[in-house]
């Protein structure tokens, strides 16, 4: 929060950039392809669901925009329990993108979010096993007046076919890409795989590819035994590995693609407060998503959000947006 | 539900590992069905996932709920070293509880156990005691030692009580208790509610498949804890196909017998 106070104290900075007095909402605002955001931050696919449950504990309006779960064309039923294991500063997920099918997000879910909160942007992360899935998925998906974006999910690392096959294939990704861009009437992101030798190929491929954006990162694949079974915890054997303990891979790897593309980067992983998703930003990110710190703490989005004004003052940043151009400077 | 900071009141050690925690917040005056459960950060950052418990006892009056766990790792070994006057976060109430409106007073109900199992079922034993209906509890632990709440029971009404050793009452596991001392229990209890290890459950499951209302309390890995990552499902046993599961932190903890795969 901007203080007369604070002003005073700070009154160097102030006159260094006069933006500092911009009305907070417009310092946190942000704009990316099919996405005008009051405040970059938003809840990462998987980790929040519908939002319905949530909605319980605070107003939704609150938040940039909603990244909900994967969406395939049939109901899916995941994998088997136990599904998550807690490790140092992190865990392990092998949900195996359980989610209720195409017809009932379009029939219930959707229309829900677009009902009760109907200024509140979605962005539909879109799974699938074959080309053809992808595409039936995207095309419906995106004539749903809320979503207005679609985030390609080449990057599951927990089911068996798709996801990840399309994610560590530079020519495959460009082709999916390609063929969810022709039939998708909304911008398309698409969320790279943390688990490659060379992130940028990829990320430049769908870039040619047509891809309107990208998201990034997705898990990174782990393993936790137990040492009385001596058997892994997950009974998927694998997981993905996400929560503070990436956050310096994400960092990393949002750096190293933003200096060979100007697609814009919705940036996640391991954000617990303001200064993280700062720090996202800083490397390349547009906008930041939040998934296991609602775990942690199921305010976490309007608590980081609520306080980014004053981080921003702590290191003299007059608005998010110019902290993105700065960025764009540096590069 | 709601999420909000809780003060410890006092904190207490039952036996070697077990402990009871008073909270105070808004939070225990809300509605509550018992059965429903809360999840609270444990004091130790780097464990970033909520630990579930049952809700033991409520005491909307002073604005007190009562927590009973039991140190198994990392997460409850933290939680065993705060003090009074300390705060928790605390997200509840979760799930849904034991349904009761079908029974009327004078009916009978039947309580079944295991360790840690027990909190939920004081906490709708109280319910039920103060509507008059007349209880039975079966309690079952490995050994005398390891026993808590016996006298809490043993106040709501008639009390069984079962150690693997023998070192207190019926010596060997609950089911075998309920097959000698509980033979007409389908016919006898009105309602019967068990929670416990899943050894337990499934041999409740399989005896009272058929009893109209007997109902188990289930405990799974979580994340969300509200019913939005999937992370906590169990099969439906319905579902042959493999077609259909249930989130036992939002469409449970609490399933009649019969409803779920174990
Ligand atoms: C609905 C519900 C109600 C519960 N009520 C009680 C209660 O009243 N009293 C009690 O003593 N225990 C209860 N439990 C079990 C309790 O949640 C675990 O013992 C506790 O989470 C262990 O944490 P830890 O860090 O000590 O163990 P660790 O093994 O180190 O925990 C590692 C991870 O596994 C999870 N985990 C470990 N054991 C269990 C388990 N049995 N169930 C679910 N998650 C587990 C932890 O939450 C954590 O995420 C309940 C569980 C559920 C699901
Ligand atoms: C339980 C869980 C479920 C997830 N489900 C999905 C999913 O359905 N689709 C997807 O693209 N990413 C999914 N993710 C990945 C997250 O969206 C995010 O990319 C990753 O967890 C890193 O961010 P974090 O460290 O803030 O959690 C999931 C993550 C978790 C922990
Ligand atoms: S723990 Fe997240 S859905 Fe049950």
């Amino acid at each position: 929060m901007t203080t007369s106070n604070h002003d005073h104290q700070n009154h160097q900075a102030t006159n260094e950039h006069p933006a500092h007095h911009l009305a907070s909402a417009d310092r946190l605002a942000v704009h990316l392809p099919g996405l005008d955001l009051k405040n970059p931050i938003m809840p990462a696919s998987g980790c929040f669901g519908f939002g319905q449950h949530y909605a319980e504990l605070y107003d939704l309006n609150q938040l940039g925009a909603i990244m909900i779960k994967a969406a395939t064309n049939e109901p899916r039923l995941g994998n088997p329990t136990p599904r998550v294991a807690e490790t140092a500063s992190g865990m392990l997920n092998a949900i195996g993108l359980q989610n209720p099918g195409l017809e009932a997000i379009m029939g219930e879910k959707l229309p829900w979010l677009a009902t009760n909160f109907p200024d509140l942007p979605i962005i539909a992360n879109v799974a699938g096993t074959t080309e053809a899935d992808y595409v039936a998925v995207c095309q419906r998906i995106s004539q749903a007046p809320n979503v207005k974006a679609i985030e390609l999910n080449i990057s599951c690392p927990n089911v068996a076919h798709g996801g990840l096959e399309f994610g560590t294939d530079p020519k495959m990704a460009a082709a999916l890409t390609a063929a969810c861009r022709a039939v998708s009437q909304v911008p398309l992101y698409i969320k790279l795989s943390p688990n490659v030798t060379d992130i940028r190929p990829i990320a430049l491929a769908v870039a040619a590819a047509g891809a309107d954006g990208l998201t990034m990162i997705n898990t990174l694949v782990g393993m936790r035994l137990d040492l009385r079974t001596r058997q892994p915890i997950l009974a998927n054997g694998t997981g993905g590995l996400s929560g503070p303990a990436i956050k310096p891979v994400a960092v990393r790897l949002i750096h190293q693609v933003h200096q060979v593309t100007d697609l814009p980067i919705i940036g996640m992983g391991g954000v617990m407060t303001a200064s993280d998703a700062l720090e996202l930003i800083m490397a390349g990110a547009s906008a930041v998503a939040v998934g296991t710190a609602n775990f942690a703490d199921p305010q976490a989005c309007p608590r980081i959000i609520n306080e980014l004004p004053q981080v921003l003052d702590q290191y003299q940043i007059s608005s998010i947006q110019q902290l993105i151009q700065e960025t764009a400077v540096v590069r | 539900m709601i999420q909000e900071q809780m003060t410890i009141v006092r904190q207490h050690q039952l036996t070697d590992d077990v402990y009871e925690l008073v909270l105070a917040g808004a939070m225990a005056r809300l509605p509550w069905t018992p059965g429903q459960f809360v999840e609270v950060q444990v004091p130790d950052p780097r464990l970033l996932l909520r630990r579930p418990f049952g809700v033991a006892a409520l005491d909307p009056a002073q604005g007190q709920l009562t927590l009973l766990y039991k140190t198994v790792g990392a997460g409850t070994a933290a939680l065993s070293q705060a003090r009074p006057g300390e705060k928790l976060a605390v997200l509840g109430p979760l799930g849904h509880g034991f349904p009761s409106d079908f029974l009327q007073a004078g009916k009978q109900a039947l309580l079944i156990g295991g360790g840690t199992g027990i909190p939920p079922l004081y906490a709708l034993g109280r319910q039920l005691h103060q509507q008059g209906i007349q209880l039975t509890s079966a309690l079952g632990f490995a050994t005398k030692s390891q026993f808590f709440y016996q006298a809490e029971f043993a106040a709501l009404g008639d009390l069984a009580c079962a150690t693997n050793d023998g070192s207190l009452g019926f010596r060997g596991h609950l089911g075998l208790l309920l097959d000698t001392q509980f033979a007409d229990a389908q016919t006898r209890f009105a309602a019967i509610y068990a929670c416990g290890p899943t050894g337990l459950l499934m041999a409740v499951n399989n005896r009272y498949r058929d009893h109209p209302h007997a109902y188990l309390s289930l405990e799974s890995r979580m994340a969300c804890g509200v019913g939005e990552c999937y992370a906590c499902v169990v099969p439906a046993a319905s579902d042959t196909a493999a077609t259909a599961v249930y989130k036992v932190c939002d469409e449970g903890p609490v399933f009649a017998t019969g409803e779920v795969k174990l």
